[in-house]
C-alpha cells in the first residue's frame, strides 16, 4: 500500500483515535452553522410590536403541537413570486422568535398557515375544525370534533407561561395572574381559533412597506 | 485453531425478533395513515387514530423500531465477527435490547396521545429522551468495550460505521432534545425560531445521515462481501468514502430550510455541501455493487444479495436525487410537495429497508443454528412483493410531488396565480390511493418475512441454540477478516 495509508493503519488499529476522530469530523458543520446563529439570537431583540403569547393563543398553540397541524401545514412563506402571491408577505425571522419550538412544517398537504390570521371568520375556523368537508367539500383534512367540549387548564398553562419566563419570554407577574380570567370557560377550540386568527398579523413594520402579494388567493 | 470462546448471539436473536415485528408495526400505522390522505373518514374521529398524530408515530416505528432494533442487532454481531471476540457486557448487551423496547412502547403509545415536542423524528417528551440517553451510552459502552477486547487489531470498515453511529447520533439526540419541562408530559425547547429550525434540521438531516445512511452502510460492508463471499472490491476507496461522508453531511442539513427565514449563507453552505455530498455516497454504492463482480450468479439464486444490490441501487438513486433537490432552484420546486415523500421513501423503504432485510436474511440463519432460511420460496416472494411496494409509492409520490409543485406556482400571463390550492389536492388524490395499494404490497412482504423467520426459529425455539466458537485469527488483514466472518 501507498505511503500515506499509514497514517490511516494508525487510525484503524487504535479505537479510541477512531472515537475521537469521528466525534471531531462529525461535530464541525454543526458548530459552523449553528454558533452564529446563537451568536446573532442573543444581539437581535424581538421588535416591540411582536409580542409572547397571551394565555388563549398559547393553549392554542400548544393544542396545534399536540395535533400535529404542523405535518401537514408550514408557517413559512417562501421568499417565492408564486408564494407571496398566494399567501402573502414572505416569512421573517422576528416572527417566530416566540414560538417553542418553531412551527415552520415541511410537507403542504394543506395550505401554508403564516398569515391565516383574519381571512377567515372565527365561525368559518370552527365549523373547519370540527367537520372540514362541511366547508370545503374536496378537503382530506381530518375532522377534530374533540376541541369542542374539552375544557382548558388554567393553571397549566399558567405554569407553562412560568417555564417560558425562565427562557427568557417578558411575562411579567400580572401577566400569568391574568392567565385564569381570559381563560374562564375557553375550549380547546376556542384556543386554537384564537391562536390561526392571530397568525401573521404582527409582520414588523420595516418590513411593510415593501411591495408583496396581497395573499388574498384561498 | 479456536478460542475457548463463544459469540454471544442470544442478544441478536432478540433484537432479530424485535426488528420483524416493528417492520410490521411501523409499515402497517403508515399504510393506515397513509390511507387517511385518500379517505379522510378512516380516523373515524377517533384522536389517536387521526393522521396528524400517527404520522410521527410511522416515522418512529419504522426509523428507531424497526430501524433502530436491526442496527444495534447486527452492530452486536459485526462487531463480534469482525473482531473474532465475544461480546463484552453481555448482561449490559441485555439490558439495552430492554431499554431501547420500552423506549420504543413508550414513544409509540405516548405520541398519538398527543404527548409529543413536535420536533421532526425527535417527538417523544423528555422522560423518553432521558431514557433513550442511557439507553444509548450503554450501547456505546457495549460497542466500544467489545472493540476493546477485539483480537483482530485492524478495525474493519463496517465497524467504523457503526462507531460514527453511535457517536454522532448520540451527540444529536442531546443536542436537539435540550429542554425545559413543564411538567412529565410537556416541555419547551431552549431554542426557538431561526435557531431551533437549524437545529432541528441539522439533527433531522443527520439522522438521515448517521442513523439510516452511516448504521445501514455498516451493515452494508458486512453483509454485501459475506453474501458475494468475496473482499470488499477497494478497501482504500471505503477509507475515503467514510471519512469525506461522516464529515461532509453534518453541514447539510441548511438543505431543508431554502428560502426560508434562515440567513441566506447557511442555505447557501447547505446546498454546496449537499451537492459535495453525491461523491461519497456514490462511493459507497459503487463500492458495494462492484463487490458483487465476478459472483453477479449469485444474485440470479440468492433473495438476500437481491435486496442487497437493489437496495445500493437505490442508494444511489435517492442520494443522487436529495442532492439535486438541494439545489435552490430544484428546491424552490420541490420543497413542501409529495416529492420529500417519495425521495425520503425511495432512501429509506429502497436502500434502508432492503439492505435490513437483505442482512437479516444473511444472518437469521446463522444465529438460530440454520444452514438456511427456512423457505426460499418465501424470501423470493418478499423481494417482489417489496419491490412492488417501493416502485408503486415511489413513482406515485414523484408524480404528485411534481404536479403539486407545478400547479403552486402556475401564473396566468397578468401575474395572477392559476389554481386555487385546492385545485392540486384534488389532482393527486388518486395518486394517494395508489400510494396506500404499495403499503399493502410492502405490509404483505413484511408479513412473509416474520412467518419465515418463526419457522427457522423453530428448532431454536425447542432446544437451545449451539454457540457458535470464536476463532483464533489466522490472519490480522481486516479484508480476509470480513470474507472469514
Amino acid at each position: 500500500m501507498a505511503r500515506g495509508y499509514r497514517y490511516f493503519e494508525a487510525i484503524e488499529k487504535r479505537a479510541a483515535i477512531l472515537g475521537f476522530g469521528i466525534a471531531i469530523m462529525a461535530s464541525l458543520g454543526g458548530l459552523a452553522e449553528i454558533t452564529p446563529l446563537f451568536v446573532h439570537a442573543s444581539t437581535v431583540r424581538a421588535p416591540a410590536d411582536i409580542k409572547p403569547y397571551d394565555p388563549l393563543r398559547l393553549a392554542g398553540k400548544d393544542i396545534y403541537v399536540r395535533e400535529g397541524c404542523y405535518l401537514c401545514h408550514t408557517q413559512m412563506i417562501r421568499a417565492l413570486r408564486a408564494e407571496t402571491e398566494r399567501y402573502g408577505h414572505y416569512s421573517v425571522a422576528e416572527e417566530s422568535v416566540y414560538d417553542r419550538p418553531q412551527l415552520w412544517g415541511s410537507k403542504r398537504t394543506g395550505p401554508d398557515l403564516a398569515r391565516v390570521g383574519g381571512k377567515y371568520s372565527d365561525e368559518w375556523q370552527r365549523l373547519h375544525l370540527l367537520d372540514p368537508r362541511k366547508v370545503v367539500p374536496q378537503s382530506n383534512m381530518p375532522a377534530y370534533p374533540w376541541l369542542e367540549h374539552e375544557p382548558i387548564d388554567a393553571s397549566d398553562i399558567m405554569a407553562r407561561m412560568r417555564t417560558l419566563r425562565t427562557l427568557g419570554d417578558g411575562y411579567s407577574d400580572a401577566d400569568i395572574a391574568a392567565a385564569p380570567e381570559a381563560l374562564q370557560g375557553k375550549t380547546a377550540l376556542d384556543a386554537l381559533v384564537a391562536y390561526l386568527q392571530g397568525m401573521g398579523t404582527h409582520l414588523p413594520a420595516s418590513y411593510t412597506a415593501a411591495a408583496g402579494g396581497n395573499g388574498d388567493q384561498p | 485453531m479456536q478460542t475457548n470462546e463463544t459469540y454471544d448471539d442470544h442478544v441478536i436473536r432478540l433484537f432479530l425478533m424485535a426488528a420483524s415485528i416493528w417492520g410490521i408495526v411501523g409499515m402497517t400505522i403508515g399504510t393506515y395513515a397513509g390511507a387517511q390522505l385518500a379517505w379522510p373518514a378512516l380516523n373515524f374521529d377517533i384522536p389517536w387514530l387521526t393522521f396528524s398524530r400517527l404520522r410521527p408515530d410511522h416515522t418512529f416505528g419504522v426509523i428507531f423500531a424497526f430501524g433502530g432494533s436491526a442496527l444495534i442487532g447486527t452492530c452486536y454481531y459485526v462487531i463480534q465477527r469482525t473482531g473474532h471476540t465475544r461480546l463484552a457486557f453481555p448482561r449490559l448487551a441485555n439490558l439495552t435490547f430492554w431499554g431501547w423496547q420500552l423506549a420504543c412502547v413508550l414513544t409509540m403509545i405516548t405520541v398519538p396521545l398527543g404527548y409529543t415536542q413536535s420536533k421532526e423524528y425527535a417527538e417523544a417528551e423528555w422522560p423518553i429522551d432521558l431514557l433513550i440517553t442511557v439507553v444509548w451510552v450503554a450501547i456505546g459502552v457495549v460497542f466500544f468495550g467489545t472493540l476493546a477486547r477485539r483480537r483482530i487489531q485492524h478495525i474493519y470498515v463496517a465497524a467504523w460505521y457503526y462507531g460514527a453511529f453511535i457517536i454522532a447520533v448520540g451527540l444529536l439526540h442531546v443536542v436537539n432534545n435540550l429542554v425545559v419541562p413543564v411538567s412529565l408530559t410537556k416541555s419547551y425547547p431552549i431554542y426557538s425560531g431561526v435557531v431551533d429550525a437549524m437545529v432541528q434540521w441539522w439533527y433531522g438531516h443527520n439522522a438521515v445521515a448517521f442513523f439510516l445512511t452511516a448504521g445501514f452502510l455498516g451493515m452494508m460492508y458486512y453483509f454485501v462481501p459475506r453474501q458475494a463471499q468475496q473482499p470488499l472490491w477497494s478497501y482504500r476507496f471505503s477509507i475515503v468514502n467514510f471519512w469525506a461522508l461522516i464529515s461532509v453531511y453534518m453541514w447539510a442539513g441548511s438543505h431543508h430550510l431554502m428560502y426560508s427565514a434562515l440567513p441566506d449563507w447557511v442555505q447557501g453552505v447547505g446546498m454546496v455541501f449537499s451537492l459535495v455530498l453525491l461523491m461519497p455516497s456514490w462511493g459507497s454504492a459503487a463500492n458495494g455493487l462492484f463487490t458483487f463482480n465476478g459472483s453477479w450468479q449469485r444474485v440470479k439464486n440468492d433473495p438476500a444479495a437481491k435486496f442487497m444490490v437493489l437496495a445500493l441501487v437505490f442508494y444511489a438513486a435517492s442520494t443522487f436525487e436529495g442532492s439535486m433537490m438541494a439545489i435552490k432552484t430544484v428546491n424552490a420546486l420541490s420543497h413542501d410537495t409529495d416529492w420529500t415523500i417519495a425521495h425520503v421513501h425511495s432512501g429509506s423503504i429502497g436502500w434502508v429497508a432492503m439492505i435490513t432485510i437483505g442482512s437479516l436474511y444473511a444472518m437469521a440463519p446463522r444465529v438460530l443454528g440454520r444452514e438456511a432460511m427456512h423457505s426460499h420460496g418465501a424470501m423470493e416472494a418478499h423481494f417482489w412483493l417489496h419491490t412492488t411496494g417501493v416502485l408503486l409509492y415511489v413513482l406515485s409520490m414523484w408524480a404528485a410531488g411534481v404536479t403539486e409543485g407545478l400547479m403552486w406556482r402556475a401564473t396566468n400571463p397578468d401575474g395572477s396565480l392559476v389554481y386555487p390550492f385546492i385545485d392540486s389536492l384534488m389532482t393527486i388524490r388518486p395518486l394517494y390511493v395508489v400510494r396506500a395499494l404499495g403499503g399493502v404490497f410492502m405490509v404483505t412482504g413484511m408479513l412473509c418475512m416474520a412467518w419465515n423467520l418463526w419457522h427457522t426459529a423453530a428448532d431454536a425455539r425447542r432446544s437451545p441454540v449451539r454457540p457458535v466458537p470464536v476463532p483464533e485469527p489466522a490472519h490480522d488483514s481486516p479484508v480476509a477478516a470480513a470474507a472469514a466472518g
